[in-house]
């Protein structure tokens, strides 16, 4: 027993460690959190209009039996006024979007629609962000495809570029 | 000139380390040996070609020399001149080429003073530490070479990160890396004790002050690095269980246990394993250290200068040598002799205890870190924060505090604790009483700052215990240095204890005129006035804080930097003895009424913390300059040397 096993026990340590590490270097670093709730119904929220002239948002209203895209978005996010054009091209493609407005003031929504045109059917006021943290949300904007019966089926994380049109469209079209 | 001059030093540097490498190797092979008198001169060119490349590099910094990329991309003409010379290691290369430098230092330092280990096994050494900087020379030289030309130079050069602009931090860094590098000489004199059968007390003497050594910087750049965390964050906090705070504070529990098994080697023979162990584990965890800030692996508020590729590199030099150093562990620690035997109530069982506690926090510690690592091989995403590590790690710290009110107080060999019943019993009761008292006055605080609390209060005065009966003249320096350690641990426990448990917060929006209280203090938003700086603007808010009629100006600001652009928070600490009001000012409230978002914290002995830790360090330095002195006076071979 000049040499029992056990010595080699840091240099096995040291090689999990080094596999481990590599590993991390290896694979391309993801610092987006997805939501828990893909898969799942949408939490059960009632939010108020987040301006005069667009009606209130609750999950019953979203959960109507047809599909549509729930966007979270906030007047002060700049990523939000760069996708306002695709969203105005979902719509047009005859998709409805909801949507949530997070901390966010009746009077600076309505100045964000002003000028950016306002592509919402609906939009709730989540002040303390609390539904959005429900809905496993980490920023604005992220963009949800909700099935007819209020399934989360898709999430988008940041702005809605021209290429994630198409493939948006064909999500809500999947789900009809 | 100047660069291709600093370039060509550290090519010459590395042949200097080959030379010194095979040196060594011819010895370890039993050949003629011509190379062997050329370690030594090759060890102190070696450290004088890098000290030469490192200023050199400083002196580009200083004269801001823009056709070097280095230098255009981390720094602009218009920074404050201290803030350029930091610029040399606020970076990527030039921190790796300080770390080069202190190794090459060190290793000079190691050929020059080291007289009393058998002149085999100091070559061996040499020849280790040689073949760590040959790495660390081919990852400067080939993957991250600080005096790479920038053609055509621009004409103003990109900036320092603000957050990195501040004179304390400015120190930081190279604090650190002496002792993270410091550490390599243990590594090295473990591997070439191992290798040439030397493991014994004279090697544990010699490997001691490079140990305390490298000790007091770490133990040093932690406690600035975490108050620097505290008032330039802004976020009121001291310890946040960052990635990048724990490889530092990894490397400084393996550190701490060496420092203490290093003595029982050194005075007691025992322990040989063990210690070599540590020597190699306190070195592989200041590698992964400064791979951890360098390949930004892991989401970290500190990953300042990142890059995946020159990540691998280290990553595969760091591997390379801790898995040779493991191998040589695993074949040869079966030669060395088993050491002198003791029982477990005895110093050497207290330094057992203290060695096993240590190790466990170290585990923990380690396994925290490297757990979002792992849960992400399968497929997990998680981030391991503070409600894990105070759980896991404050109750053996505790347990960690409870050893050592007696542990210094145990003899040699063996002991008996009625010998010592009535310290024990006056130990206990200043415990439970304080514990008491603390519950009593603040019942709802948790139970560790309360533990923390009693504890510290207890050792506060146990530390001491050690001096009682003695001549105080005659009592060895490293004694007092000892005792002032563990006292500067009661105080920080202390400081750490108290924050955590009874700090005030409150968070507010002010408009000028307006006023907020915390804790008793009533703090009053005078006005909010711009300021300019060399290189920023603020706002700054001032602030009157008042209690029992006493009133205070406060200034906290919040900083606007042009080059790179960026906001930082100047947090703005009012300092009484009983602990630091401090208030934070954020940009203007989002409903735009004229209100600033003030944030106010009252933290009860806050400060004691980090006069804690420079006790910490300043009883390591007692203890390094009485072994110093004691070096200076006896011969070098004494009678624990065997044949």
């Amino acid at each position: 027993m000049n040499r029992p096993w056990i010595l080699w026990i840091p240099l096995a340590v040291v090689a999990f460690i080094g596999g481990l590490a590599f590993y991390g270097l290896a694979v391309p670093k993801d610092d987006q959190v997805h939501s828990a709730m893909i898969g799942k119904k949408l939490p059960a929220f009632a939010l108020p209009a987040a301006t005069a002239g667009v009606p209130a948002l609750s999950n019953t209203d979203i959960a109507d039996g047809k599909p549509r895209l729930l966007n979270i978005f906030a007047s002060w996010c700049l990523p939000c006024k760069a996708e306002a054009p695709q969203l105005e091209a979902l719509k047009a493609a005859g998709i409805e979007i909801d949507a949530i407005a997070i901390r966010d003031k009746p009077e600076d929504v309505a100045a964000f629609l002003a000028e950016f045109g306002n592509p919402f059917r609906r939009i709730g006021s989540d002040s303390e962000m609390l539904v959005q943290l429900k809905l496993g949300s980490s920023g604005v904007p992220e963009t949800y495809v909700i099935g007819g019966d209020g399934t989360i089926l898709f999430q988008h994380i940041g702005d809605i570029r021209a290429e994630h049109v198409p493939m948006l469209i064909e999500k809500v079209n999947a789900a009809r | 000139m100047i660069a291709e001059a600093g370039l060509a030093a550290l090519w010459l540097a590395a042949a200097m380390a080959l030379l010194q490498l095979v040196g060594g190797l011819t010895l370890l092979r039993g050949g003629a040996g011509q190379l062997v008198p050329l370690i030594k001169p090759a060890a102190y060119v070696q450290g004088a070609l890098c000290t030469l490349a490192f200023f050199a590099l400083m002196w580009l910094f200083y004269v801001t020399d823009l056709s070097v990329l280095l230098v255009a991309s981390n720094s602009h003409i218009d920074k404050p001149i201290i803030f350029k010379l930091a610029g040399t290691w606020g970076n990527h290369e030039g921190s790796m080429l300080l770390w080069v430098a202190v190794l090459s230092v060190s290793g000079a330092a190691i050929a020059f003073f080291e007289n009393r280990v058998d002149p085999k096994t100091l070559s061996a050494t040499l020849a280790v530490q040689a073949f760590i900087a040959l790495g660390f020379f081919a990852f400067l030289l080939f993957a991250s070479n600080p005096f790479e030309r920038l053609v055509p130079a621009p004409l103003e050069g990109a900036g320092l990160n603000p957050l990195l602009q501040d004179v304390g931090l400015a120190f930081h860094p190279p604090t650190l890396y002496m002792g993270y590098v410091g550490l390599s000489i243990a590594f090295s004199f473990a591997v070439g004790a191992l290798l040439t059968n030397q493991v014994g007390p004279a090697f544990a003497r010699a490997m001691r002050p490079w140990v305390l050594g490298a000790w007091i910087f770490l133990t040093i750049g932690i406690a600035a690095g975490s108050y620097w965390a505290y008032y330039e964050l802004g976020w009121g906090g001291w310890w946040f269980w960052d990635p990048v705070e724990n490889a530092s504070l990894m490397p400084w529990l393996a550190a701490t246990a060496l420092l203490h098994s290093v003595s029982v080697l050194a005075t007691r023979n025992a322990l040989c394993a063990w210690t070599i162990m540590l020597a190699l584990v306190a070195f592989a965890m200041s590698m992964a250290g400064t791979f951890l800030v360098r390949s930004g692996i892991l989401t970290s508020v500190h990953a300042f200068a990142v890059d995946p590729e020159r990540g691998a590199f280290i990553l595969a030099l760091m591997l390379m040598y801790t898995s040779i150093a493991f191998v040589i562990f695993a074949l040869r620690i079966g030669t060395v002799k088993q050491g002198e035997p003791f029982q477990l109530v005895s110093r050497e069982g207290g330094i057992v205890a203290n060695n096993i506690f240590l190790s466990v926090i170290l585990a923990v510690v380690l396994i925290g870190t490297l757990y979002p690592l792992a849960a992400e091989a399968m497929g997990d995403k998680i981030s391991v924060g503070p409600p894990y590590f105070n759980k896991a790690t404050v109750p053996v710290m505790l347990l960690l505090m409870l050893a050592l009110l007696i542990g210094p107080m145990l003899r040699w060999r063996r002991d008996a604790l009625m010998r010592m019943k009535y310290l024990l019993i006056g130990a206990a009761v200043i415990l439970v009483s304080g514990g008491l008292a603390a519950w009593i006055l603040a019942p709802e605080v948790g139970l560790y700052p309360l533990l923390g609390i009693a504890l510290s209060l207890a050792l506060a005065v146990a530390a001491w215990m050690p001096l009682r009966g003695r001549k105080l003249l005659r009592t060895p320096l490293p004694t007092f240095g000892m005792v002032i350690a563990h006292f500067g641990i009661a105080v920080s426990v202390f400081g750490m204890a108290a924050e955590s448990g009874f700090s005030k917060e409150t968070l507010t929006a002010l408009a000028p005129g307006e006023s907020a209280e915390v804790a008793g203090w009533k703090v009053q938003l005078e006005d909010v006035k711009p300021v300019v700086g060399d290189n920023w603007v603020a706002v700054e808010g001032q602030m009157v804080a008042s209690k029992n009629g006493d009133m205070f100006e406060l200034g906290p600001q919040s900083r606007q930097f042009f080059k790179p652009e960026m906001q930082t928070s100047e947090a703005a600490l009012l300092t009484r003895w009983n602990g630091q009001l401090y208030a934070v000012i954020a940009q203007p409230d989002q409903e735009g009424d004229g209100r600033w978002q003030v944030r106010l914290w009252w933290k009860p002995f806050v400060t004691f913390i980090w006069y804690g830790g420079i006790l910490i360090a300043l009883g390591g330095a007692i203890s390094l300059l009485g072994r110093m002195f004691r070096r200076a006076k006896k011969p070098a071979i004494n009678k624990w040397e065997r044949a």
